[in-house]
This record gives structure tokens, C-alpha cells and sequence, in this order.
């Protein structure tokens, strides 16, 4: 589904990714781990087609396509979904606005008819519900006034609506209370299907527990370092990265 | 000033001697201004001697003065006696009393507008009265406010039928030496709209006016009057477009609004006259002086306006709260795109006890076009228990454009509670990627922000308007992002 070869990408001129190879199947959970400043979330918005990032070398291809010569609302119709670390907020517009235009978006890329209002509603009541969110989440304006745990309910909640391909959650378990984590994990493993795929990007294995990756890899110094199962992760936990890590280069 | 008027006699026969009489059938005056020029106007539309002898005396006033050049903005000077003061469409020499008497290419030039009158007065329940270069080509919906006791009419019927209330309340808002565009205004003006709502009476209808540039190099003076009586109430919408053209056009208008003891007069604007091209190129001038005042105890007056269009704007929608217990609000979203320059905001004076107002700006710049927010919140020392918040939000897209903000105040009594916040704000590079990361189309995501931005504001509009108010600043930011 997801192929990146020798990816390198660089943000203001400094090399942030130097050379990422991955491979992600169809059915398979990946988890990228990794220190701060490790390029964890480079890699996840180069990904999803962020503009203030270069690439500077390699290919990534998506379903056969390639992706990096896609529009970032490109990427996300034919499937590609970001889970964001930090879901911004966007004053005076409907959270429900939004999201029905975005599936509208998507479904017109792929020939469908708009939804329809009220089944729109139906839909996102019930999948509200599965996330606990509350009904205020209909009227409230995107992400605002929401507190950390309630925006990656919403990140999560948008995915669900969407159901992409391939999800890329960037650290959507920080900042999670137990209990929010669990309804989160229950969300992502509820996306769990033979024909998608997702990425955790994370900095702890906390959220591991609870989504069963079938790899684990760590990034480091814009590259992937190591990669194993799950038993990775929590090598890591006990160990830290260190002796994963790449020495420094001068 | 007995000699004045014999002067303004003397005037108004010298005229027929150099023979303006003959232009006055003709469709437009020539360039240039003089107290000739003002009396053939007043001659033109059959006026009473008080409004004559008004308008020379703000002429006279006007020529004292000096063009202000404290707003920030930039044009070139304009040549006062390079504009034809007057211009109406060919029609006959009698005024048409229904729609079937409308010049049909009239009528066509609406359609093309997108403004089918008839239709849409009937289907949204608006009363129209269109203001097709200067002269009233058709009202509607005229006998169901009459049955109110509603009084709706270009501003020319009302000098012609109401010469008494013209007469009483013209100039008493904004006198004829207010500023260098009102004297101008009130020498020149030649039509526009006039409401009177008579003692506990609420407007049955929301009253409508569509105004419209047309002929060329013709400065546009609009003159509107609105007194809502005693425990009167009106709602009263005001919107423009205008065709593209090259040449810079003036547009200096003034509205009036009055309201007595316990009225409500709520006035709203979605303004979209020709910017300009992209290059700056043409784009109307709009040096525009509104005022309302609150004379009556627990009046309240509202303005709201979306100012998309003008090259250049200048306007201060105001409100002089006199009566006790008045309110005045003020909710405007601004937008300047290219080479736009926008200047506006608005003055609440507080000079009656316990008085109220709420300033709510938004201003949206993007291109290379400089927005300014100018706001006056005065409390005189009679003003105790006075009580204002304004808040003022800009947004930036892309990185050539400004925003201003000169908010100031003066605060007299020290009873008074003032309250200020103000942000910037660039269009969130996040936001925009937010909404794109969710399929969303640039141009959409920036519609959606942007809407969301001004939202208290459209808010504020009827709901027919604050549609047509959305779908405007689509067009108006088309391709500023993206």
C-alpha cells in the first residue's frame, strides 16, 4: 500500500529525514517510534503533503500512485488520513461542517453523490457515541475551546467518518488520560481491516498495549534505525533509545 | 442672511439666463461644480427654496474645505470639476409610477445583475426601491407599507410629498459642514432612499435598496434619511454592486439615521462595488459619512455592514447615543483584497446616562491590500453608567497585505466601563493544511475559514442577506490563497 524509498526531506534547510525506507501492507499496523526531534512527525506531514517541507531525495508511492507528486487534499481523497498531533483550531466553523464537507470531498473525487444530510447525521451520531463524545461536539466550532484529550477524540472520530486507507496517527495518544486512551485505541482498532492500514507515530509504548502493532520500528537521525515486533517496543520502554540511536555525525 | 437668500434668488435666475434650463431634460450635466451646477440640480428636481438654499450653503461651506488626508490610504487627487454631478437614465420626461414604465434595458441591466426586482422583491417580501444612477426607477411593495403608515420612497418623492420631515430632520445628523465629503454630498446630492416609520409602528418588511453605478465618470451622491418615531421599529438593507469599469469613480454618500424615544433602527450593508482589477487598476472611490443618532430614551441603533468592493473605502458607521438607556452596535467585516485600501470603523458617542454600545470588527486583508480598523469610543462627562466593548479582529492572507488598528477613546466619566481586545491573526498555514489533510480544496478551506472568522457578524444580517454576504467574499478572496 505504502512504499518509501530512501525518503529525505529538510524544513527551513536543515535535514530533518535522510533516507526513510518503509514498507506498509495492507492489513498491517506499523508503529514509529522514537526520540524527540527523531523526525517522527517530519516523515508523518511530508507524508500528508505539507508544503513548508522539501523533499530532497526518494520516492514514496501510495496504492500504485505516486504519492509525492499529489496535492496534500489529493492525497487525503484517494485515502491517506493524518491524525494530528496538535488538531488545530479553527474559530466559527461547525466541527460537523467541516467533517461533511471533507467526506463530501472524498466522495466526489470518487464519483459518489454527496451524502445526504440526514444520514450524514445518523452516521456521526453513531459514531460519536462509539467515542463517547458528547453532542455538543455537533454545534461546538472546530477543535474550539476543546481540551488535548478532546481533539484527538476528534482526530479520531474524524477518521472513522472517513475511513481511509491508510491512517497516520501522529502522537495521538499523548496527552490521554487512561480512560480517553482506551476509547481512542478502541476507535483505531475498530478502523483494523485487511484492506487498510494504519501508522502510530509515538513516543511511548503506552499506547501499544492497547493497539497490537505488527511492526515497530524507530526512527532516528531521519532514518529508520531499527525495526522488529512488538517486543521492540517494549525493549524500548525498558531501555530507552539510546542504544537504538544512531551516533551522531559531525 | 437675507442678503444670502437674495443672493441664492439672484442664483437661481442667473441660471435660467445661461441657459441651464435647457440641460435640464437633457440625461447628464457636464463636468464641473459650482454654485450654477447646484442650483440647476436643485432646479432639476423641482425642490423647495429651503433645500436650495441648504444645498448652497453646504456648497459654500465645501469649498472652505480641505480634502481630509488622515485615512490611511492612497489615490491619486481627484478633480472635483472633472465629475458630472448629475446623470440620469433615458426615460421619459415623467417620472414611470409602476415597473411597466421602466425603461425595459433598465430592467435588463438589473437582470444582468442578477437583481430580478420584481421577482425578488415578491418572493423574499422586500420592498425595492432602486436607485439607478441617482434617480428612482421604481418602488414596490409601497401600499403595504402605507397601510402601515410606512413611509418608503427615493429621497426626491419625499422632498416632493414630505417636505415638512425633510425639512425637520435633513442635516440634523450630519450637518451640511461635517466633513469634506458630507458638504460635498449635501450640495450635490441627487437621490437616494427616505424612510419614516410613524409612532409604534414595527416595519412590516425588511426595506431593501440595490445601488447601482452605471454611466461613466459620474460621481454617485446618495442621500438617505430613516426616522423611526416613538416605539417605531425598522430593519433596513442596503447592498451594491456595480459593473466593471477603468475609471476611478467617487462615490460619497450620507446616510441619516434617527431614532426617537424607545425605536430601533437596524441598518445593513453588504457592499460590493468594483474593486479594481488585480493590477489596482479602476475601482470606485467610497467616501462614505453614516451616522445615526439615538435622540430618543432606550432607542437603540444597529449597524452592520460587509464591505467587500470599493478600491478605496472610507466609512465610519456611527452613533451618537444621546438619549438615556440608548445603545448603538456596530458589527463589520471588512474584506480588501489586491490592491484594496480600506479604511473603516466607526464612533460611539456617549453623551446620555447608562447608554450602551458593542463594536464587533473583522477585517480580512489579502494581496497587497492595507485594511485599517479606525474606532472612536467617546464618553462624555453626561454619560455616567456608559458602557462600551468593541473588539477588533484581523486576518492576514498571505504575506504582502496589512492590517491597521487605531482604536481610540476618550473617556470623560469615570462611571464608565470600556472594554478593548483586539488580535492579528495570519490565515493559519495550520488551518488551511488542517483542512486539506481532510480532502478539502484550498479555495473551500479558505471560504470555510474565513467564514467562520467573521461569523458573529453575518450573524447580525437578515438571513437572506448574510447568504448573499457569504457568497460574496468567496468571490471577493477567489484565488488569495492557493
Amino acid at each position: 500500500m505504502l512504499e518509501i524509498c530512501d525518503l529525505a526531506a529538510r524544513v527551513a534547510g536543515k535535514e530533518i529525514l535522510n533516507g526513510v525506507n518503509l514498507t506498509v501492507n495492507a492489513g498491517e499496523v506499523h508503529a514509529i517510534m522514537g526520540p524527540n526531534g527523531s523526525g517522527k512527525s517530519t516523515l508523518a506531514q511530508v507524508l500528508a503533503g505539507r508544503e513548508d517541507y522539501e523533499v530532497t531525495r526518494g520516492s514514496v508511492s501510495f496504492e500504485g500512485h505516486d504519492l509525492l507528486a499529489m496535492r496534500a487534499e489529493e492525497r487525503a481523497r484517494a485515502g491517506l488520513f493524518l491524525g494530528f498531533q496538535y488538531p488545530v483550531e479553527i474559530p466559527g466553523v461547525n466541527n460537523v461542517y467541516l467533517l461533511k464537507a471533507a467526506l463530501n470531498a472524498k466522495r466526489k473525487a470518487a464519483g459518489e453523490p454527496e451524502v445526504d444530510a440526514y444520514d450524514f447525521l445518523a452516521l456521526i451520531r453513531q459514531k460519536m457515541k462509539f467515542m463517547q463524545m458528547s453532542e455538543t461536539f455537533l454545534t461546538r466550532g472546530v477543535n474550539e475551546g476543546f481540551s488535548g484529550g478532546e481533539k484527538k477524540r476528534n482526530e479520531v472520530l474524524q477518521m472513522l467518518v472517513l475511513e481511509p486507507k491508510l491512517a497516520i496517527l501522529d502522537e495521538t495518544d499523548s496527552g490521554l488520560d487512561i480512560d480517553a486512551l482506551k476509547v481512542v485505541s478502541q476507535g483505531v482498532n475498530s478502523l483494523r481491516d485487511p484492506a487498510r492500514a494504519v501508522v502510530l507515530v509515538t513516543h511511548y509504548q503506552r499506547l501499544l498495549d492497547y493497539v497490537i502493532p505488527d511492526y515497530v520500528h524507530v526512527l532516528s537521525g531521519g532514518r529508520i534505525v531499527k525495526s522488529g515486533d512488538k517486543s521492540l517496543a517494549q525493549e524500548l520502554e525498558r531501555r530507552g533509545y539510546d542504544w537504538v540511536m544512531e551516533p551522531k555525525v559531525a | 442672511m437675507s442678503s444670502k437668500s437674495q443672493e441664492v434668488e439672484a442664483l437661481v435666475g442667473q441660471k435660467y439666463r445661461h441657459g441651464f434650463i435647457t440641460d435640464i431634460e437633457s440625461d447628464s450635466l457636464p463636468p464641473g461644480l459650482d454654485e450654477d451646477v447646484v442650483a440647476a440640480i436643485s432646479k432639476k428636481k423641482h425642490e423647495p427654496e429651503f433645500l436650495l438654499k441648504w444645498r448652497l450653503k453646504a456648497f459654500r461651506h465645501w469649498q472652505t474645505m480641505k480634502e481630509p488626508t488622515w485615512a490611511h490610504v492612497h489615490y491619486k487627487p481627484i478633480d472635483y470639476q472633472d465629475i458630472s454631478y448629475y446623470s440620469a437614465p433615458r426615460a421619459p420626461a415623467n417620472a414611470p409610477k409602476s415597473l411597466d414604465e421602466v425603461d425595459p434595458k433598465l430592467l435588463a441591466t438589473y437582470e444582468k445583475l442578477g437583481i430580478p426586482l420584481h421577482e425578488r422583491a415578491r418572493l423574499a417580501g422586500v420592498a425595492v426601491d432602486a436607485v439607478f444612477d441617482s434617480v428612482s426607477v421604481a418602488t414596490t411593495f409601497k401600499e403595504k407599507l402605507g397601510k402601515a403608515g410606512v413611509i418608503f420612497c427615493s429621497f426626491s418623492d419625499a422632498v416632493r410629498n414630505h417636505p415638512e420631515l425633510i425639512e425637520r430632520y435633513l442635516g440634523t445628523v450630519v450637518p451640511t459642514g461635517d466633513n469634506f465629503f458630507a458638504a460635498l454630498n449635501s450640495a450635490v446630492f441627487s437621490d437616494g432612499s427616505f424612510v419614516y416609520v410613524p409612532p409604534g409602528v414595527r416595519c412590516p418588511m425588511e426595506l431593501s435598496t440595490y445601488f447601482r453605478i452605471n454611466a461613466a465618470k459620474t460621481g454617485q451622491f446618495e442621500r438617505t434619511l430613516i426616522i423611526a418615531a416613538e416605539g417605531a421599529s425598522v430593519s433596513y438593507l442596503e447592498g451594491c454592486t456595480a459593473p466593471m469599469r477603468d475609471e476611478n469613480q467617487l462615490h460619497a454618500a450620507v446616510v441619516e439615521l434617527v431614532a426617537l424615544d424607545d425605536a430601533q433602527i437596524k441598518y445593513s450593508t453588504v457592499q460590493n462595488w468594483y474593486p479594481g482589477d488585480e493590477n489596482g487598476l479602476g475601482g470606485i472611490y467610497n467616501f462614505v459619512t453614516k451616522r445615526g443618532e439615538c435622540r430618543g430614551r432606550n432607542s437603540k441603533i444597529s449597524w452592520t455592514q460587509v464591505e467587500t468592493g470599493s478600491a478605496i473605502t472610507w466609512k465610519y458607521p456611527s452613533c451618537v447615543l444621546k438619549g438615556e438607556n440608548s445603545i448603538g452596535e456596530f458589527y463589520s467585516v471588512a474584506v480588501a483584497n489586491n490592491y484594496q485600501q480600506a479604511d473603516t470603523g466607526t464612533k460611539m458617542i456617549h453623551i446620555g446616562k447608562n447608554t450602551k454600545s458593542t463594536i464587533v470588527s473583522k477585517g480580512i486583508s489579502a494581496g497587497h491590500a492595507e485594511n485599517t480598523y479606525r474606532g472612536l469610543v467617546k464618553i462624555l462627562p453626561s454619560a455616567s453608567g456608559a458602557r462600551n466593548f468593541t473588539q477588533c479582529d484581523s486576518l492576514l492572507m498571505g504575506p504582502k497585505c496589512a492590517a491597521h488598528t487605531f482604536p481610540y477613546m476618550e473617556v470623560k466619566n469615570p462611571t464608565a466601563t470600556v472594554e478593548h481586545e483586539a488580535s492579528t491573526s495570519k490565515i493559519g498555514e495550520d488551518q488551511l493544511f488542517y483542512c486539506l489533510q481532510r480532502g478539502i480544496s484550498a479555495e473551500d478551506a479558505v471560504n470555510m475559514i474565513v467564514s467562520g472568522f467573521c461569523k458573529v457578524v453575518f450573524k447580525e444580517l437578515p438571513m437572506e442577506f448574510a447568504v448573499e454576504a457569504q457568497n460574496l467574499l468567496s468571490v471577493s478572496l477567489e484565488g488569495a490563497v492557493g
